[in-house]
């Protein structure tokens, strides 16, 4: 990975930093936030996650806001592998998928053997998507090969299913190690390439995101096979999502503006996203008790 | 990809426009004339004479402004000299507490400042607001805190102020020229007579305004505006004992011949034609950013801007590739929206200068590039351009155009970037970017240039001073060396 373009540091968080003063209002702030909700991955990963949780998200996920029919669906439900079933199970019908974590998320410590099995066994409950971590013990130990070939295997074992790719970039320490592990998994065969597990402090950031989307027109430029792009974690307002839209916009371009390029991983930042819709249709911000929390 | 693709008719829906995010300018007087600042207080001028000044992205009339005359420089001159010695035997930390004022006040109306600045001069409201104001605050905020400390900042030797400082200023950073100018003279306990360029008058206009809320004591500050004419009155006057100009490299001979034999003071801060220069280990990205930054920052009227990129020839395909692309995503527009990149050029006479010197370059043989691009149809405006196949010898890499225009050179080594970096008649700044440290200082050492960036570009700090080699002119703004020239050392 020695070859790989080097990244600067001061360079990378002053862009991200201008990007994020842009001044959305109004119809392009509908439409982002529209965009939003369309490109959300709803989430729920903890331990006291139950089938009556995961059916409440999926309905949340569905139908957004009850009686608002002009509110969109997410774009997947994003769970433990253990509550595929349940997902799909509530899901059906509709256009909202599930994607499950999986390779011991969200350390990724674990033997390889058990990571494929685990995808296999994900992918065979129903889950459209795979949400995989790199193991990022052997990347700082200098083992990008072992690294690759996890995710050569794990992308084998997804099948039909789409693959994201989680670098956990709050663990690599460098924006350069960002950079590397970004050009790693999309030679791989990651179909997308996501920042955070949401486990681990700090999360998606504007400047990891805008070097990790970098990495991606480079790569679209040298391959011509686009990738996705999903940050996680922390993004709870809709303004932090609108920024990130704006990042993506003036980076990748228009053509990353849809469920298929980009996603946000995310609980908390729907609702947000829904008063703030509403506060722009009406003028008025409306009571938390008009939105249901799940 | 797993995901069935969207109808054709919704991908044509997907553009992100942003919708027009104007910056109000209710909140802004001003005047529909206004007088000359001298001795503490607005005055009518004895020229009689007024000129307007006007919006560059409008071309509307925003206000009348003073010529002065012969016998308003004059008036201007005595109400400083008078001033002098009261403010230079002002105990100095009482000097400090008025020039931190002067810098809080600036912070409290830094808003109304930025507007009147985008509106003056034609600059991006988020350049006038993120850069300009809060950079002339800090300025005046830093030399208050020299103030009361000048006696121990030269070892062994007894600062003097020198008088009365007659500073000529130019159009392109109206309020922070006049930061420049005024904060270091008036720590150093001298007293001003300052004449803002003959398009953008008003931001010193609200700078008087300032000055009065201030309380700073009359005569201290006094500001005249008029055109070349008055510059040179102001810079002759025989009681002026100190001249600082800000501008052309042709003005500054003008004035460095008028001044000879006079025995005043003279610090020139002149044109450039700076080299960016882009080795093949550099972080890509950033160097794109900093290009664009160094160029098409405040529509390239910037003394100091990278206008001729070197690049290393090994990566200058993919550069080039980011850089067009980038190109492409500069907002160009109001310079009122938030979100505008690219604003007007700031005056008619500057756009002519500018296609004059493009035309040069396509008739020489340069390859020009500008991304789509639609132009307002009032003001003044002209689209970000880039020139390949451009020869050391083509006027547009050897005149400063003071416009949004790069030409791009390739060199093959370190040494060639060297030489044909400093193969200029001007030094004000350079830009390195490079992985490798060493070749930063390598690099470093050897540029002609007052400025070198390392990895970065434009970016000012008032610790740090600024000022030319060669034909960019001579002393130094900003830092402990700032104060020098408006100090004798006994």
């Amino acid at each position: 990975m020695r070859g790989v373009r080097s990244v600067d540091e001061v360079g990378a968080e002053e862009r991200a930093a201008s990007l994020a003063k842009r001044s959305i209002k109004k119809s392009s702030k509908l439409w982002a936030l529209d965009l939003a909700i369309r490109c959300i991955d709803l989430t729920t990963l903890e331990g006291s996650d139950t089938p009556g949780k995961v059916a409440a998200l999926c309905a949340k996920g569905i139908r957004p806001k009850p009686g608002d029919p002009s509110i969109p669906s997410v774009a997947a439900i994003c769970i433990y592998p253990a509550r595929v079933a349940d997902a799909k199970l509530h899901l059906r019908g509709s256009s909202v998928r599930v994607a499950s974590v999986a390779t011991a998320f969200p350390s990724g410590q674990s033997f390889t053997s058990v990571k494929v099995a685990e995808v296999k066994d994900a992918v065979a409950a129903g889950a459209d998507e795979v949400d995989m971590v790199i193991d990022r013990g052997a990347f700082l130990s200098g083992d990008h090969e072992k690294v690759y070939e996890e995710i050569v295997a794990v992308k084998e074992a997804c099948g039909p299913a789409h693959l994201k790719v989680i670098l956990e970039t709050g663990e690599l320490g460098t924006y350069d190690n960002v950079r590397r592990a970004s050009i790693l998994a999309m030679a791989a065969g990651a179909d997308f390439i996501k920042t955070s597990t949401g486990k681990v402090q700090p999360a998606a950031t504007l400047p990891a995101s805008l070097v990790m989307m970098e990495a991606i027109r480079d790569f679209v430029r040298e391959t011509g096979r686009p990738v996705g792009f999903k940050p996680a974690g922390g993004i709870r307002t809709s303004k932090q999502a609108i920024a990130y839209l704006v990042v993506l916009y003036e980076t990748l371009g228009a053509e990353w503006m849809t469920p298929e390029r980009f996603r946000l991983g995310a609980s908390t930042l729907l609702n947000d996203v829904l008063m703030q819709i509403e506060k722009e249709r009406t003028g008025a911000y409306q009571s938390g008790d008009y939105f249901t929390i799940d | 990809m797993a995901i069935a693709k969207r109808a054709p008719t919704d991908l044509a829906k997907q553009t992100f426009e942003y919708a027009p995010a104007p910056e109000a300018i209710d909140h802004v007087k001003i005047e529909p004339r206004y007088g000359l600042f001298i001795g503490g207080k607005m005055v009518a001028p004895h020229s009689k004479k007024h000129f307007p000044t006007i919006n560059p992205a409008t071309e509307q009339k925003l206000s009348d402004v003073v010529e002065a005359d012969e016998v308003d420089v004059d008036h201007a001159v005595k109400a400083a000299d008078k001033a002098f010695e009261g403010w230079s035997r002002l105990t100095p930390s009482r000097r400090a507490r008025y020039i931190f004022r002067l810098s809080r006040i600036i912070q409290e109306r830094a808003r109304e400042l930025a507007v009147v600045e985008t509106m003056d001069g034609g600059k991006p409201i988020k350049e006038s607001r993120d850069v300009d104001i809060p950079l002339a605050a800090a300025h005046f905020f830093y030399y208050a805190g020299w103030a009361d400390k000048l006696e121990w900042a030269f070892a062994n030797r007894k600062p003097r102020p020198l008088g009365v400082a007659g500073q000529v200023i130019p159009w392109n950073f109206p309020l922070l020229m006049l930061a420049w100018k005024i904060a270091p003279a008036l720590a150093a306990g001298n007293t001003v007579v300052l004449k803002p360029a003959e398009t953008t008058p008003l931001s010193a206009l609200l700078f008087a305004d300032i000055c009065m809320q201030a309380e700073l004591p009359p005569g201290v500050v006094n500001i005249v505006t008029g055109g070349g004419k008055t510059g040179s009155l102001v810079v002759t006057h025989p009681a002026v004992k100190k001249v600082a100009f800000t501008g052309s490299t042709e003005v500054g001979k003008l004035i460095a011949r008028s001044l000879a034999g006079t025995g005043k003071r003279l610090t020139l801060e002149l044109g450039g034609k700076a080299a960016n220069i882009v080795f093949d280990d550099a972080p890509l990205d950033a160097a794109v950013e900093g290009i664009v930054n160094g160029i098409y920052f405040n529509q390239g009227h910037v003394c100091c801007a990278g206008s001729r990129l070197l690049v290393q020839e090994s990566i200058a395909e993919p550069l080039l590739e980011k850089l067009k692309l980038r190109l492409g995503t500069l907002r160009l527009g109001d310079p009122l929206d938030k979100n505008t990149d690219i604003g007007a050029i700031n005056s008619k006479a500057q756009l002519e200068k500018i296609e004059e010197l493009v035309e040069s370059g396509v008739e020489e043989g340069a390859q020009i590039y500008q991304p789509e691009c639609k132009l307002p149809e009032r003001g003044f405006w002209f689209p970000p351009t880039l020139f390949t196949n451009v020869s050391q010898s083509y006027r547009i890499a050897r005149e400063e155009i003071f416009g949004p225009v790069l030409s791009v050179l390739t060199f093959r080594t370190p040494a060639e970037a060297v030489e044909k970096a400093n193969n200029t008649p001007y030094g004000l700044s350079a830009g390195v970017w490079t992985d490798k440290g060493s070749r930063i200082l390598w690099m470093a050492e050897r540029m002609r240039a007052g400025v070198v960036w390392a990895n970065t570009f434009n970016r000012f700090d008032p610790t740090s001073p600024f000022g030319g080699y060669k034909e960019s002119g001579f002393g130094r703004e900003g830092g402990r060396h700032g104060l020098m020239p408006y100090l004798e050392l006994v």
